[in-house]
C-alpha cells in the first residue's frame, strides 16, 4: 500500500444550523475554487429544498487546492434518515471535521455521526464555530466534547465560518492531522460510489472514491453488487465545476458517467472495478430498507398517470424509496410508498409537488408490522388496512428504535415524560456537562413517526436534539382501528395503534369526520372499531332540506347555475357504500391530522 | 308542460316591477329603494311609454295574467298604478294581481283597483307574531291583516294570497303554527310560504356574517311539514313547493313561470321570457327611466338556452309543481330508488313523477338524481349566449 501524500479526504459532520454550508462556502473561497463574483450562499446545496430548509440531502464533493495539497471535501447529509448514505460518505474519507456551534453545543445526530466516523477509524478534527457570537461559550462546549468523545479540549479549534476567522488555520490542521489515503495504483480497481444523481442529459452521475487501482476514462467497468458492465464515458473531478480527467488514482475523489439510466443501477455503496481485471467488493454494501410508509394519492384523480410517471422519474434519482400501486375506496388510485424516514417522506412528497407540479394527499405514516398468524404463517404489513382480522392473529411485532436525545438539563423531566407517553424504556441517562444531558430510550418507531420530533422540540423550546437507530422487532399489544362509515370501512383511516391509544384515535377521528362528511338523506353512523367491537361513534344526522324556496322569473337563471354546481359536485363524490363523500372531506380529515 | 289553453292560445304574462318601499325588510334582496319616492311619477310614465312602444312593435299578445310586484306596488297612489294597467292589452278573463303591504292600502284604494280590473291581491303578511315580525325588520301591525282582508272582501275580491315566512331565527314551532292557523282562519284562497333565506348583501346577511343566529334547515323542514299538514287538512293542497291554494285558485301568472311560458318585463330589474330567451331590465329606476327617455331598450342582458338546456329547465321547473314530470325518459332504476327513499311518487295513471312532502324539501337532491338518470337526448350544453351589463336579479 502506497501513501498518496498529496491528498486529504475529509467529511464535515455537523448539526443543522451549525454552519456547515457557510464553512464550505468559506473553504471554496479560501482555496480559490470559486471566484468571488460567482459565489453564492450554500454553494454546494443545489436543490431548492436544500437551500430553503438548510439541509443537505445529496452528498456533494469538491476538490480543493490548499498550498501543496489536494483536499477532497465530501459534504454528507446529516439527517438520521440518511444514516446509510452518511456511513458510505465517511467510508470514502480518512478524516471527519466535527463542526459544533459554540453556543449550542454538540447535538444528538452529530454525536451519532461522529461515533460512526470513529468506528470507521476516521481522524476527528473537532471545531467550534460561531465564536464571533456573543452567546458563544467555547470553553464549556469544548469540555462537553472532551467528555462525550474523549477529544482533548485543547485540540479543539475555534473558528468563525462567517467572518473567516481561523479557517486558514483549520485547513492547515486538516493537512497536518488527517492521514493521507493509501492505495496501490497497480492493484485491481476498487472504487466506492457514495452518491449517485440523475441528469436528464447524461444519465447517472456517480460520485466515487478510488481505493485501489486506477479508474480510466473509456475503460470497461464492472459494477460488482449490481453485476453489470458499463463503460466509463467520462471521469472527472469537481472543483467545484466538473472537469473531465483522464484517470483517477488511489485516494482520489471524483465523478463517473457510465451511460446508466437510473440511480438504482449505481447505488450508494456499490463497488466499481475493471471488467478485465476485477477486484473484490468493498465491505459495507447494503440495500437500505424503507422504514416508514404512507399512501400517496393525487388530490385530483385525473392526475394519477402523472403521479405514476413522476414517481418513476424521481426514482431515477432516488432509489431508496419504493412505490407500488394501491387503490383506496376513499382516495381512489394511488401508491403505497416506503421511505427511509419521515424527513425522506416529506422530501419526496415535496419534490413531487414542486418539481412535477402535483397536488397530493398522504395518508398518515405508518411502520412495517409483522403479523404472526395462528395458522403458523406470518405476514409483513406496510398498510394498516391489510392487517388480517384479530381472530387470525397470534401476535404482532413492531419495529423499535434506540433513541438518543440531548437536552439542556432543565428539560430532562419534559423529555422523560414524552418518552414514557410514547411507550419508551429508558436505557441510559448521562450528564455530559452540568447543563446538558444525554438520554437514551428504546421506543417503538411508530411513536417516533407520528409527531414525536415536533413534541420534543416544543417541550424543550427547540433545544433538544434527537437521533435514533433500529433496535429490532418486538411483540407489542397492538390493535387495528377501522373507521366505518355507515358500517363500511374507509381504508384510508385504518391505523394500527397500541391498544391503550385505540380509543383516543377512534374518538378523534370519528369526531373529525362527523364535522367533514356532508349530511346524507339518512342518518350516517361514523364508528371506530377494533375487529367487530365498536369503540367510538358519532352520527351525521340526515339532511332534511336543500330546496330553494323561491323560483320565479329572476330566480330561474340563478337556480340553473346552482344546479350545475350541484351536478358537478355530484360527479366528484366518492361512494363509500351508500354514502356520498366529496374527496375534499377525506383530504381535509387527513391533512388536519397531526 | 306547456302554457297552452283549451282553445289553443298560449298564455302570456306581463310583469310590472314597482321598486319603491316605505322601509326595507332586513331579509330583502329585491331591487327596491326607500329613498326614491321623488322618482315615482317619472317611473310610472316610463313604464307607460315602455308598454306603448312594445305594443306598437306588436310584441305584446293579449295578456292572460298581469302581475304588479315589487317593491311595494300599493305604495303608489292607486290611480297612478292603474294608468299602467290601462296600457296592458289583456283577455277578458285575465288574472290581474297587485302585491300589497297591509299597511299601505285602504278600502278606497282597493275599490279603485277593483274598478280598473284588478281581481287578485297578494298581501305580504310574513307572520302574525309581532316578535317574529320585529326579527324580520317588518313594521306592520298584524291586526291590519285582518282589516285589509275584510276590506278586500267588501271591495269584491274573492281571490287573494297571503305571503308567509317560516324559520326566522328565534321563531318557535308554536309561534309558526299560530301564524299558519291565523292565516287559515282568514280563509285565504291562496297561500305562499317561504323558508327565510339569508341573502348576501342584506342587513340580515351582514348580521349572520357577524355571528347572528342563521335560519336552521332542520327547523325549517319541521315547520314546512307541519304547515303542509295543516293546509292539506284545510283543503288547500300544495301546487308548487312554496305555494298552496284552494282548487281553482292557483296563481295563473306563477304557473306561467313554471311552465316556461312567455312573459313581458316592464320596469327596472324585471325579468322576462320570450321564446327561448330570458332577459332582464336595467336594475335601477334611474337607469330604466333614462333608457326609456332616450328611446333605448331598457334590457340589460339576456341569455338564450339551447334546446337541451331548455328541456332540462322545463323538467326542473315542472318538478317543483304538483303536476310533476313525465316518467317516460327517466331511468327506471333511479325512479325506484327515489320512490324507495320516499322522495317521489310515481303516479301510475298519468305516468308522472311527483315530489312527496319529504321530496319537496329535498328537491335539489331529487332534481340532480333524476337529471343524472334522464335519458333525454344529448348532454346539457348550457347557455348559448349570455350578454349584458347587469347580472340577472329580481
Amino acid at each position: 500500500m502506497n501513501a498518496q501524500p498529496r491528498f486529504r479526504n475529509f467529511a464535515i459532520v455537523a448539526h443543522i444550523d451549525h454552519g456547515k454550508s457557510t464553512l464550505a462556502d468559506r473553504l471554496l473561497e479560501l482555496c480559490g475554487a470559486v471566484e468571488a463574483r460567482d459565489m453564492r450562499a450554500q454553494y454546494l446545496d443545489s436543490m431548492d429544498i436544500e437551500r430553503e430548509r438548510g439541509i443537505t440531502i445529496k452528498a456533494q464533493n469538491v476538490r480543493l487546492k490548499w498550498r501543496d495539497h489536494i483536499l477532497h471535501l465530501i459534504d454528507t447529509p446529516g439527517h438520521v434518515d440518511f444514516g446509510y448514505e452518511v456511513s458510505r460518505s465517511l467510508a470514502a474519507c480518512e478524516g471527519a471535521l466535527l463542526l459544533v456551534d459554540a453556543s449550542q453545543g454538540i447535538e444528538a445526530q452529530t454525536l451519532a455521526n461522529c461515533f460512526s466516523a470513529l468506528e470507521a477509524n476516521l481522524t476527528i478534527v473537532a471545531v467550534l464555530n460561531k465564536i464571533d457570537l456573543p452567546a458563544a461559550e467555547p470553553e464549556k462546549r469544548a469540555a462537553e466534547i472532551e467528555k462525550v468523545l474523549g477529544i482533548p479540549a485543547d485540540e479543539i479549534l475555534r473558528i468563525s465560518a462567517k467572518t473567516g476567522e481561523g479557517v486558514a488555520e483549520l485547513l492547515d490542521v486538516i493537512v497536518e492531522r488527517v492521514p493521507p489515503p493509501t492505495g496501490d495504483p497497480d492493484a485491481p480497481l476498487q472504487a466506492l460510489i457514495f452518491d449517485s444523481s440523475y441528469d436528464p442529459y447524461r444519465g447517472v452521475v456517480s460520485s466515487l472514491r478510488v481505493f485501489n487501482g486506477t479508474l480510466t476514462s473509456g475503460s470497461s467497468l464492472r459494477y460488482i453488487n449490481a453485476s453489470a458492465l458499463h463503460e466509463a464515458e467520462e471521469v472527472g473531478v469537481r472543483s467545484p465545476s466538473p472537469s473531465p480527467v483522464a484517470a483517477l488514482g488511489p485516494g482520489e475523489v471524483g465523478y463517473l458517467i457510465a451511460g446508466i439510466k437510473a440511480v438504482g443501477e449505481a447505488k450508494v455503496g456499490e463497488t466499481v472495478t475493471n471488467a478485465a481485471n476485477p477486484g473484490v467488493a468493498l465491505a459495507g454494501y447494503e440495500d437500505p430498507k424503507p422504514m416508514v410508509f404512507c399512501g400517496l394519492y393525487p388530490v385530483d384523480g385525473d392526475e394519477y398517470v402523472e403521479l405514476r410517471e413522476s414517481l418513476a422519474k424521481l426514482r431515477l434519482n432516488d432509489s431508496s424509496f419504493t412505490y407500488e400501486p394501491e387503490t383506496s375506496g376513499a382516495l381512489g388510485f394511488g401508491f403505497r410508498c416506503g421511505f427511509l424516514g419521515l424527513l425522506h417522506m416529506e422530501i419526496v412528497r415535496e419534490r413531487l409537488e414542486r418539481e412535477y407540479n402535483l397536488s397530493l394527499v398522504a395518508t398518515a405514516p405508518n411502520v412495517e408490522y409483522r403479523a404472526y398468524l395462528i395458522s403458523g404463517e406470518s405476514e409483513v404489513v406496510d398498510n394498516p388496512s391489510a392487517l388480517p382480522s384479530p381472530n387470525q392473529i397470534e401476535r404482532i411485532e413492531e419495529p423499535f428504535v434506540d433513541v438518543t436525545a440531548l437536552t439542556p438539563s432543565e428539560y430532562v423531566g419534559a423529555v422523560m415524560e414524552l418518552a414514557q407517553q410514547r411507550r419508551g424504556e429508558q436505557t441510559r441517562m448521562e450528564y455530559i456537562s452540568e447543563e446538558r444531558v444525554e438520554l437514551v430510550y428504546t421506543i417503538p418507531l411508530a411513536e417516533i413517526v407520528s409527531d414525536f420530533f415536533d413534541q420534543l422540540k416544543s417541550r424543550t423550546r427547540g433545544y433538544a436534539s434527537l437521533d435514533y437507530e433500529p433496535a429490532g422487532y418486538r411483540v407489542a399489544n397492538l390493535a387495528k382501528v377501522d373507521i366505518l362509515l355507515n358500517s363500511v370501512a374507509v381504508d384510508a383511516f385504518s391505523t394500527i395503534v397500541h391498544r391503550d391509544k385505540a380509543y383516543d384515535y377512534g374518538r378523534k377521528m370519528t369526531e373529525k369526520l362527523s364535522e367533514l362528511i356532508p349530511r346524507q338523506l339518512f342518518d350516517v353512523p361514523i364508528q371506530a372499531a377494533i375487529g367487530g367491537r365498536i369503540i367510538a361513534r358519532q352520527t351525521v344526522k340526515a339532511r332534511r332540506k336543500d330546496v330553494i324556496a323561491k323560483c320565479y322569473g329572476g330566480d330561474v337563471s340563478r337556480k340553473r347555475k346552482l344546479l350545475e354546481r350541484q351536478k358537478e359536485g355530484k360527479k366528484r363524490m366518492k361512494q363509500i357504500g351508500r354514502v356520498e363523500v366529496p374527496q375534499e372531506a377525506f383530504v381535509a380529515a387527513l391533512t388536519l391530522d397531526s | 308542460m306547456t302554457a297552452s289553453n283549451p282553445d289553443g292560445t298560449q298564455d302570456f304574462g306581463v310583469y310590472v316591477h314597482i321598486p319603491f318601499c316605505a322601509t326595507r325588510c332586513d331579509y330583502c334582496d329585491f331591487a327596491t329603494w326607500t329613498d326614491r319616492q321623488h322618482l315615482q311619477d317619472s317611473y310610472v310614465d316610463a313604464c307607460v311609454t315602455d308598454l306603448r312602444r312594445r305594443v306598437e312593435e306588436g310584441l305584446v299578445p293579449l295578456a292572460s295574467s298581469v302581475f304588479f310586484g315589487g317593491g311595494t306596488p300599493s305604495l303608489l297612489p292607486p290611480e297612478q298604478l292603474m294608468t299602467i294597467l290601462g296600457e296592458i292589452p289583456r283577455t277578458s278573463t285575465a288574472e290581474v294581481t297587485v302585491e300589497c303591504n297591509p299597511d299601505s292600502i285602504d278600502r278606497s284604494g282597493l275599490d279603485i283597483y277593483r274598478a280598473h280590473g284588478v281581481n287578485r291581491l297578494s298581501f305580504g303578511v310574513q307572520s302574525f307574531d309581532e316578535q317574529v315580525l320585529a326579527g324580520l325588520g317588518r313594521t306592520h301591525n298584524p291586526a291590519n291583516v285582518e282589516r285589509v282582508v275584510a276590506d278586500a272582501r267588501l271591495a269584491g275580491f274573492d281571490n287573494f294570497n297571503l305571503d308567509l315566512i317560516y324559520g326566522t331565527p328565534g321563531e318557535s314551532v308554536d309561534q309558526w303554527l299560530a301564524t299558519v292557523n291565523s292565516a287559515i282562519a282568514l280563509n285565504p284562497p291562496h297561500l305562499s310560504m317561504y323558508a327565510l333565506t339569508v341573502e348576501p348583501g342584506t342587513p340580515m346577511g351582514a348580521n349572520v356574517r357577524a355571528g347572528a343566529l342563521a335560519p336552521d334547515d332542520d327547523d325549517q323542514a319541521t315547520k314546512y311539514e307541519l304547515a303542509d299538514e295543516l293546509l292539506t287538512k284545510a283543503k288547500m293542497p300544495w301546487y308548487e313547493i312554496s305555494n298552496w291554494a284552494q282548487v281553482g285558485y292557483e296563481c295563473r301568472h306563477n304557473l306561467l313561470h313554471w311552465a316556461t311560458g312567455d312573459y313581458l318585463a316592464i320596469g327596472c330589474a324585471a325579468h322576462g321570457h320570450r321564446a327561448r330567451s330570458r332577459y332582464w331590465n336595467l336594475r335601477t329606476p334611474e337607469r330604466y327611466i333614462a333608457a326609456i327617455a332616450a328611446q333605448e331598450s331598457p334590457e340589460a342582458g339576456s341569455e338564450v338556452l339551447d334546446l337541451n338546456a331548455q328541456r332540462e329547465e322545463e323538467f326542473v321547473l315542472a318538478l317543483r309543481t304538483s303536476t310533476g314530470v313525465s316518467a317516460r325518459k327517466v331511468d327506471p332504476e333511479v325512479i325506484s330508488a327515489c320512490v324507495d327513499a320516499g322522495l317521489i311518487d310515481h303516479i301510475a295513471s298519468t305516468d308522472r313523477l311527483v315530489l312527496t312532502r319529504r321530496g319537496r324539501l329535498l328537491a335539489t337532491e331529487v332534481t340532480v338524481r333524476l337529471l343524472a338518470g334522464n335519458n333525454a337526448g344529448p348532454r346539457y350544453d348550457g347557455v348559448l349566449t349570455a350578454m349584458g351589463k347587469d347580472r340577472p336579479s329580481v
